[in-house]
């Protein structure tokens, strides 16, 4: 059932525990489970874990926990509540690719437990390295986390040119994904099968926040209806006009509490449930001006490394505030969708890509919104 | 063969959109941008080679694929 | 060929290498700028760059091997490698080896430079600013033509292309507004 009930990841906090599996166990069990990364992108877990295994060279893990999203929490609270379960996952990938390296890469206060627990498991010859994050938004990217761990600046690089360097192969994993590893580990992939969807099975992380009444982290199965989800975090405070799934690199959706919260379901809003992020926005406020707040907190996010995104985001940025404060010119809308193809696919990473997507489901979410401000009015109540 | 950009690397001054403007174009920044898909024909892999070996910053390869 | 004809291909050779140098050098900071000089397509700066450099290096070739084979000048294979070894005007002369190792090591890099990576590229290609200085201060006080009016003339006029690439590089409204800005928003981690 894909249902907000019996928690997995935040049950009872566990003690260490590594079954003696080989490495082709370890990613046939990743396979089986259908286990995809929790981080964002949803890559299956076992596909990864076989092509960094394939190369034959010691690889460097790094077990992901920056969460540069501003509203999400889980990975967080993950580390602080089940630390030997990450770290479990983190020794049970570094056996099937036999890492050489292995780190844990969180904001400094997220690494306080895990400090606490690498002592609980003093005894066991495994040394990983804790490595600060930033807090900025895409300091969690895969390749800003790999030049970070090694004492660069957490930003991220051009994929092509960094293989090609030929360095040591590396795998980030988010954390929450190591996590769900080590419960597959200990239960089996049909257990994690039971809950979840065909196609997207096991539960995850959502930090539930906005207009809710006790904003919090829920752990339900994908496919989740919206409205289970926003119940357990006491249910939405008063009437809403939309929901924002997946963070700020995510998508609007429609406030509907039959709404299934998994790939499939919110495709066709442009959509995924990404790291989890899931945002509630009362009726009262404008989704226009919501969108413009976030869109020029990501055009602040930019690493200044790529042409494109540095030149655009912002451009992207006024004009949306523009549109969210009345501020109307010819031609307004189309410049906005011109931006958001000018900036799509010419970034290292996908930030500009995934804004110019927000800033697309913005547009059609609340395109009522839109005609009205054209009009010089507002539709927020 | 197809082309691509190092993004963190790319100056934006646009030498080689001026040695390959059949698949090249500057936005309006100078940073240049694929006109339609990336993908290198045939008949100009090699101009596109010699705009891989001018490109100031090494910021333009070819990559295999299309 | 007469040892006087060997002694004009040196001297001759050298002058040119000098003043296509002053070019190269010239172009490289122009080239720099959000404007290109004469407003010239920026691939033309390039390949004029890269073609002068290639013939200043020839003609620098034409100029040592010259005065090595002519049998009055004073210079041997070894001062030729060693700077500042030889036994005529040791200082001016070694001036001379030091530019042209210092140009071997820019051509080396540059050949292999996709092998080697931009940053190691770009480091190496900075010497460029310590070559041409040399390669000038050596034309003007080795050799016996330092009292002549004329080398005096194109040293001043090497000097002055390069000050005015150099001015035309760091004036301000040669840099479109609203290109890269060099703000990196980032905390080091470590
Ligand atoms: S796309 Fe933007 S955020 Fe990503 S590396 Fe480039 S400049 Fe930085
Ligand atoms: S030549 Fe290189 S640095 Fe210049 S615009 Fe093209 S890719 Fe960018």
């Amino acid at each position: 059932m894909t249902t907000v009930a019996e928690p997995r990841l935040l049950g009872e906090p566990v003690e260490a525990y590594v079954p003696k599996l080989d490495p082709k166990q370890v990613i046939d069990l990743a396979r089986q489970a259908g286990l995809t990364g929790r981080g964002g992108a949803g890559f299956p877990v076992g596909r990864k874990l076989a092509a960094v295994a394939a190369t034959g060279r010691p690889a460097m893990v790094i077990a992901n926990g920056a969460e540069g999203e501003p509203g999400s929490e889980k990975d967080r609270y993950l580390l602080t509540h089940q630390p030997h379960l990450v770290l479990d996952g983190l020794q049970l990938v570094a056996r099937a690719c036999h890492a050489s390296a292995l780190f844990l890469y969180a904001p400094p206060a997220a690494l306080e437990p895990v400090r606490r627990a690498l002592w609980d498991r003093r005894r066991e010859a495994v040394s990983v390295r804790l490595a600060p994050a930033p807090s900025t938004f895409v300091a969690g990217e895969a390749s800003a986390a790999a030049a970070a761990v090694v004492g660069g600046g957490a930003i991220p690089a051009d994929k092509m040119v960094r293989l090609a360097k030929r360095e040591m192969p590396t795998l980030v994993q988010n954390v929450e994904t190591l996590a769900h590893l080590a419960l597959v580990a200990r239960h089996g992939a049909e257990w994690f099968r039971t809950r979840g969807t065909q196609d997207e099975p096991g539960t995850f992380l959502a930090t539930v926040g906005g207009a809710v009444v006790n904003p919090q982290v829920v752990e339900a199965g994908y496919g989740v209806p919206l409205g289970e989800l926003l119940a357990a975090a006491g249910g939405p405070s008063g009437p809403l006009s939309a929901v924002l799934v997946g963070g700020y690199h995510g998508g609007w959706v429609p406030a509907d509490p039959e709404l299934p919260v998994s790939r499939a379901g919110l495709d066709s809003y442009g959509a995924t449930p990404g790291a989890g992020v899931v945002t509630a926005l009362p009726a009262s406020s404008c989704g226009l001006r919501e969108t413009a707040r976030i869109v020029e907190y990501l055009a602040g996010q930019v690493s200044g490394q790529c042409g494109p995104c540095l030149n655009g985001l912002p451009r992207m940025a006024s004009a949306l505030s523009d549109l969210a404060h009345h501020r109307i010119w010819l031609g307004m809308t189309s410049e906005v969708d011109r931006l958001r193809g000018l900036v799509t696919g010419r970034g290292a990473c996908h930030h500009p890509d995934a804004t110019a997507r927000l800033i697309g489901s913005a547009m059609r979410m609340f395109h009522e919104d839109v005609t009205a401000h054209l009009k010089g009015e507002c539709v927020a109540r | 063969m197809r082309l691509h950009i190092d993004r963190t690397a790319c100056d934006g001054r646009g030498l080689c959109a001026e040695l390959l403007p059949e698949l090249l174009e500057s936005d309006e920044w100078g940073f240049p941008m694929a006109r339609g898909s990336s993908g290198v024909p045939e008949e100009l892999t090699r101009a596109a080679r010699r705009a891989v070996d001018r490109c100031p910053k090494l910021a333009f390869h070819l990559a295999p694929g299309s | 060929m007469t040892s006087d004809a060997l002694w004009f291909v040196g001297r001759g050779s050298g002058v040119i290498s000098l003043v296509l140098l002053t070019v190269v050098v010239a172009l490289g900071i122009g080239a720099r700028s959000g404007r290109t000089p004469f407003d010239l397509p920026r691939f033309a700066v390039n390949l004029l760059h890269r073609n002068a450099a290639l013939t200043a290096i020839v003609f620098l070739a034409a100029h040592i091997i010259s005065l090595l084979i002519d049998p009055l000048a004073p210079i041997t294979i070894f001062d030729a490698i060693f700077p500042f070894s030889s036994t005529y005007r040791p200082f001016w002369q070694g001036l001379g080896t030091l530019g042209m190792e210092l140009m071997a090591a820019i051509l080396l890099t540059t050949l292999f430079r996709h092998r080697l990576g931009a940053r190691g590229w770009r480091a190496v290609h900075w010497l460029a600013y310590l070559c041409w200085p040399v390669a000038l201060a050596h034309g003007l006080g080795t050799g016996s033509d330092n009292n002549t009016w004329w080398l005096w003339a194109i040293t001043m006029i090497c000097l002055a292309a390069v000050a005015a690439a150099v001015f035309w590089r760091v004036s301000p409204r040669f840099d479109p507004p609203r290109r890269r800005v060099a703000v990196r928003p980032f905390e080091e981690v470590r």
